[in-house]
């Protein structure tokens, strides 16, 4: 479907006319211009809700130009029931980014404000792009500003931070690139993304493509073992940047292996399901020990981002409906849960200015109104049925138990634990009393404060009490995704799990006739 | 439909009350109460609908679909529903206007109203689900309300810990339950109860190799795997050995909710959920087994603590877990209805004992030890003459509803076999310990000499109306419940039991005379020991020092739990963080990286900029290719 009006170019470019703009202008009317470019690019995306088809499979408002002709490489945009929802989600946090920022950001307001808008650009650009060099452009384009909203505006130990988050992007993102180039060659000498999802490559080209698509996804989502920047970098980022990195920039490595890995690697991804579901079962336990461990609240949550996150990619590589339903919606929920969450410590953080658990206790009693929000986001972490991270967790263990039940079973101890460390957390800085020094800067949430976390909150609800209206226009898309785009539904490959037992549901066994080897040959 | 309105009214009465506490403060329960008194109105309209043989079916709208999962919200009353939904608003009324009174003053006045009700919403809804998702979702939801009450006076740091410690207890079981959640999915394709009960009894034979995932054979029931890990939850719900740790210290929590959700309700949830799958329990003997195994071993525990302890409200809460245990019990014999009718008449007098213990406590000002009490029975007339009615019940005594409903669940259980003969003993014995712990409570509290506080002891007197009207009234449903036929009543819900028929011949009634025997035994132990002879009981605590401590420190459970799961849990987070994460991991990053920063120092002194050191280099490297050259 080819929109006539151009929605996507308009949302993604927005934020750079803001950014520029920003740039120009005096403090005080910069935080009042990067709120009205992200609160105008949140308003020009939601139209999308309603004209977005959701019966269909294919690539709806596609614009296409030539960009350079030899080697062909072409500037066009699109969105699928994937990248849909991850639109939606960083157009709707980016307004916070700001008025989360507004009184915390005192230096070079105008470049913060310009960075978070062309951070916005870059983001929203991976998330629709269509041609392989317009979608690196992008992904490349997102380490910049991040590099400098974590090294300039960021804590103490802001370089440290900073050099490493970008050296470990930056390490991925060159086998990202040789990938590309890869794939250029073998694939018919084009970067047409869709085109490239269409063709066939043999198994020793898959395997190297996967492990180098596995290097620049894994770093970004972060899978275990290469997780250690992310707590870092959230540490000493500013309020703002940990939202952008938590609920943006990490699903950009589970966006990359939903719309990558699976159509033009298929049978490299079965062959590599064990492992990865392995990395993902171990992210989702490990990372929740790390949390239990943490007395930062900050790098608490950053680690519990490493769990879950977990469920994400185990949700992708069970391969089959519930599961990859449930990782896109872990995908958005994880985006507004910790994203809620972040922004709820960095309001802290402005009045007492220490990150530390026992700095920050007891505040029900002196800040009602804040422990009433925190608490909804730690409930909504924790999974909680009825909000919305329950929804996605439900899906992705569900799927992993079509899969292996030992699997799902370990998994949901990662649940268990989730319970754990967040309600530890909550009986210390919620409950209890304040702890004397800081009791006089408790003031309750101002109305910009209470402007920032509503809407996040109101969402927790209406997708955890209404998950359908959200799932239903994933159907189309995740079908395509599992159907193969090559293959006709033929099972190859038996259930990878030794069943025993019947399965009525149709669905299961159309997600097992993923395409297997044999099937695909080099051009 | 109409009885929509039943769980939705006191969700409309939580979002008022809950989005304007800030303004409604002290008045919350102007709106609370008038929707708990429309619920059960309307309740009490649908148990008569479904006696009169309807069955109500209202589709909500649907949650959730994603391939072959399709999950509805709805709500469904049959007559197990329907006399649930009675219980819960009649208790959760009489909590709401005891709530006025007893919550006085307090600051959270008002978002405590706001949460009681959530809560009864969402244990309506658990009760109406007509699926697993929906039981499971309420089920957690009811689970939060608790937390969220028990901490409701946040800044005492035991009730904060209480909170956790329930919250993640019941995190543990419902790992279980959302386990079997799945494997029912999987095995019927379906959560809907219709549709599973349906097939459950096609899927009875299926066997599934458990130890598959580990190259091992061991084949067990898939009816079996499915009534066990739902069981889990249940056990974490009810309190049931091994996860009952949580209830005794959920009594943190402000008296009217350990009446509403910690005796009458939410705990019961268990025993409902096994009644209401009882087509998929009956199917799988060997998890019977084990249901009415965990369930006697609780009954018997809660009662051994019971026994020493001192707080009052603890000694309830003890009281409590061992009468879940006979309905668990009786679940597991078969006897579904047996366990139901006690849930139902347990309701009324266990809530009543909590609410008394409510009057008690704030006429003694907060004081719950039962040591600083005593002779309070002319000063709190209504209390004592009501705790005396539950008392009553609870410990069996003839005539009461507490009466019928254990002799109704003991002699079924007499005669579900061998196994059931012998937990009925176990039952026998236990109502012996019931009778003499609950009079224990009833002669130290109100009878003797008085041992409060000076300070208090001039101005001890009964509470207001609010208060002392919710206990009349349950005091008199505590005696009536045993007459209105629910036995006969839940029958047809439960096909496999033969209900009534068992309650004639010799066995049945030398039960009833035996387990009225014990409770008067029990009783007059306690009279002997506590009004005739005060100094007795500590000798006796002397003389068997070991059962007494046991006794006292509650089989030691918690102090096991936190050597073997939480400390442990917290090191080995300590431990990988440490060592792992830090040392290991990042330890490797950096390494690389301090690797790439020495290989770049080691090439930058090859780039002096001096003429000589390139000059050396052209000659060494000359001589070296010269050489290689000439040798080879």
């Amino acid at each position: 479907m080819t929109s006539s009006f151009p929605w996507l170019s308009l949302i993604v470019f927005l934020p750079l006319i803001g950014a520029v703009l920003c740039l120009l202008v005096k403090v005080e009317s910069a935080r009042w211009l990067a709120l009205a470019f992200t609160v105008a690019d949140f308003l020009c995306s939601l139209p999308l809700w309603w004209l977005f088809d959701s019966s269909t499979a294919e690539m709806q408002f596609v614009e296409r130009a030539s960009w350079i002709t030899s080697p062909p490489v072409q500037y066009s945009l699109g969105l699928d029931g994937i990248s849909f929802p991850l639109i939606l989600m960083t157009t709707l946090l980016m307004p916070f980014c700001v008025t989360v920022s507004w009184t915390a950001i005192e230096k070079r307001v105008q470049l913060f404000m310009a960075m978070l808008l062309v951070m916005e650009t870059a983001m929203l650009g991976v998330f629709v792009a269509l041609d392989f060099v317009l979608f690196y452009v992008f992904w490349e384009a997102m380490l910049i500003p991040m590099y400098l909203l974590i090294g300039v505006w960021g804590g103490s130990n802001r370089l440290y931070a900073a050099i490493k988050f970008f050296l470990y992007t930056l390490a991925g993102s060159v086998l990202l690139l040789v990938a590309i180039l890869a794939l250029y060659f073998h694939g018919g000498q084009t970067f047409d993304i869709l085109a490239l999802s269409r063709g066939t490559y043999g198994a020793s080209l898959q395997t190297w493509l996967f492990l180098a698509f596995f290097a620049a996804f894994a770093v970004k989502v972060p899978m275990f073992p290469f997780h250690t920047w992310l707590p870092d970098a959230h540490v000493e980022a500013p309020t703002a940047g940990s939202v952008i990195l938590a609920s943006v920039l990490l699903k950009m490595g589970t966006y990359g292996f939903l719309r990558f890995t699976l159509p033009m690697l298929p049978d490299a991804t079965v062959t590599f399901t064990k492992p990865m579901i392995a990395l993902s079962i171990l992210a989702i336990i490990y990372g929740a020990y790390m949390a239990l461990a943490q007395t930062d609240i900050k790098k608490l949550i950053a680690y519990s981002s490493v769990s879950h996150m977990g469920f994400v990619t185990l949700g992708i590589f069970v391969l089959n409906v519930q599961g990859i339903e449930g990782a896109v919606m872990q995908m958005v929920n994880h985006g507004i849960t910790t994203g809620g969450l972040f922004l709820c410590v960095g309001i802290l953080y402005e009045r007492t200015h220490s990150r530390h658990i026992l700095d920050n206790t007891g505040l029900a009693g002196p800040m009602p109104r804040y422990a009433l929000f925190l608490m909804i986001f730690a409930l909504s972490s924790l999974g909680l049925p009825g909000t919305n991270s329950f929804v996605g967790e439900f899906l992705v263990l569900a799927g992993t138990f079509l899969w292996s039940k030992i699997a799902t079973a370990l998994a949901a101890l990662g649940v268990i634990l989730a319970a754990a460390y967040i309600l530890w957390l909550m009986q210390r800085v919620v409950f209890g009393s304040p702890s004397p020094t800081h009791r006089a800067h408790l003031l309750d949430l101002n109305a910009r404060e209470t402007a920032t976390l509503v809407p996040l909150v109101v969402l927790v609800f209406v997708i955890g009490i209404f998950p359908n209206p959200l799932l239903t226009r994933m159907h189309a898309t995740v079908a395509l995704l599992l159907a193969g785009p090559k293959t006709p539904a033929v099972a190859i490959e038996p259930s990878p799990a030794p069943r025993t037992e019947p399965v009525p549901t149709a669905a299961v066994a159309a997600s097992l006739s993923y395409p297997s080897s044999g099937q695909a040959t080099a051009r | 439909m109409i009885y929509t309105l039943i769980p939705f009214l006191p969700l409309f009465a939580f979002l008022i009350v809950g989005i304007g506490e800030q303004w409604i403060k002290d008045r919350a329960h102007l709106v609370a109460v008038p929707a708990m008194v429309g619920s059960f109105v309307l309740s009490l309209l649908a148990l008569y609908d479904v006696a009169t043989g309807h069955l109500v079916n209202v589709p909500l709208y649907t949650w959730l679909t994603s391939g072959t999962l399709d999950i509805h919200i709805g709500i469904s009353i049959d007559r197990l529903t329907a006399v649930m939904l009675v219980l819960v608003t009649t208790v959760s009324t009489m909590v709401h206007i005891y709530t006025i009174g007893y919550m006085h003053g307090e600051p959270g006045y008002a978002r405590f109203f706001a949460y009681i009700a959530l809560f009864t919403f969402s244990m309506l809804m658990l009760v109406m689900a007509d699926n697993l998702l929906q039981l499971f979702v309420f089920w957690e939801a009811v689970g939060l309300c608790s937390y969220l009450l028990i901490g409701h006076w946040y800044e005492r740091p035991s009730a904060c810990a209480a909170a956790t410690k329930a919250f993640l207890v019941n995190r543990v079981g419902d790992f279980g339950f959302i386990l079997g959640l799945f494997l029912v999915w999987y095995s019927f394709g379906s959560l809907d109860y219709a549709t599973v009960f349906a097939q459950a009894q096609d899927l009875a034979q299926k066997t599934m190799n458990v130890l598959g995932p580990f190259g091992g054979t061991w084949n067990v029931s898939v009816m079996t795997m499915i009534c066990l890990l739902l069981f889990t939850g249940a056990v974490g719900k009810s309190a049931q050995v091994p996860l009952h740790v949580w209830l005794p210290d959920a009594m943190e929590g402000p008296t009217p909710i350990s009446a509403l959700i910690h005796a009458a309700t939410m705990v019961t949830a268990g025993v409902f959920m096994v009644a209401r799958l009882s087509p998929l329990y009956d199917l799988s003997p060997m998890a019977m087994t084990v249901v009415a195994l965990v369930g006697a071993l609780t009954m018997v525990l809660g009662a051994t603590i019971a026994l020493t302890q001192t707080d009052i409200k603890r000694v309830v809460a003890y009281s409590t877990m061992s009468q879940l245990g006979y309905m668990v019990m009786a679940c597991g014999l078969g006897a579904y209805g047996a366990g139901m009718y006690h849930l139902l008449t347990h309701g009324a007098f266990k809530s009543l004992l909590f609410l008394g213990c409510g009057s008690v406590i704030i006429a003694l000002h907060h004081e719950q030890d039962m040591r600083h009490m005593g002779g309070l029975k002319d000063k709190l007339p209504v209390t004592y003459w009501t705790f005396v009615v539950g008392s009553l019940a609870l410990a069996g005594f003839p005539l009461t509803a507490g009466f019928f409903s254990k002799d109704d669940l003991l002699i079924s259980s007499w005669s579900a076999g061998p196994l059931g003969q012998v937990l009925t003993i176990c039952g026998l014995l236990t109502a012996g310990l019931t009778a003499f712990y609950s009079f224990r409570l009833v002669f130290v509290t109100f009878w003797g000499p008085s041992h409060v506080d000076p300070h208090h002891a001039g101005h001890v007197h009964e509470p207001s109306t609010t208060m002392t009207a919710p206990l009349m009234v349950l005091a008199v449903l505590s005696i009536v419940a045993g007459y209105l036929g629910i036995p006969t009543f839940l029958e047809p819900v439960f096909h496999g039991e033969g209900g009534a028929a068992h309650h004639e011949g010799p066995a049945a009634y030398g039960i009833m005379a035996l387990a009225t025997l014990m409770g008067l035994a029990g009783i007059g132990t306690a009279y002997y020991l506590y009004v005739l002879n005060p100094s007795l009981p500590d000798r006796f605590a002397q003389q068997w020092r070991a059962a007494y401590e046991l006794s006292l420190h509650k089989w030691y459970v918690d102090e096991a739990y936190d050597r073997s799961f939480v400390r442990p849990t917290l090191s080995t987070a300590n431990g990988l963080w440490k060592h792992v994460d830090v040392s290991i991991i990042d330890g490797a990053v950096n390494g690389v990286a301090r690797a790439v920063a020495w290989g770049g120092w080691l090439i930058r002194l090859t780039q002096s900029g001096q003429t000589q050191h390139y000059a050396l280099g052209m000659t060494l490297g000359a001589a070296v290719i010269l050489t290689v050259y000439l040798l080879f």
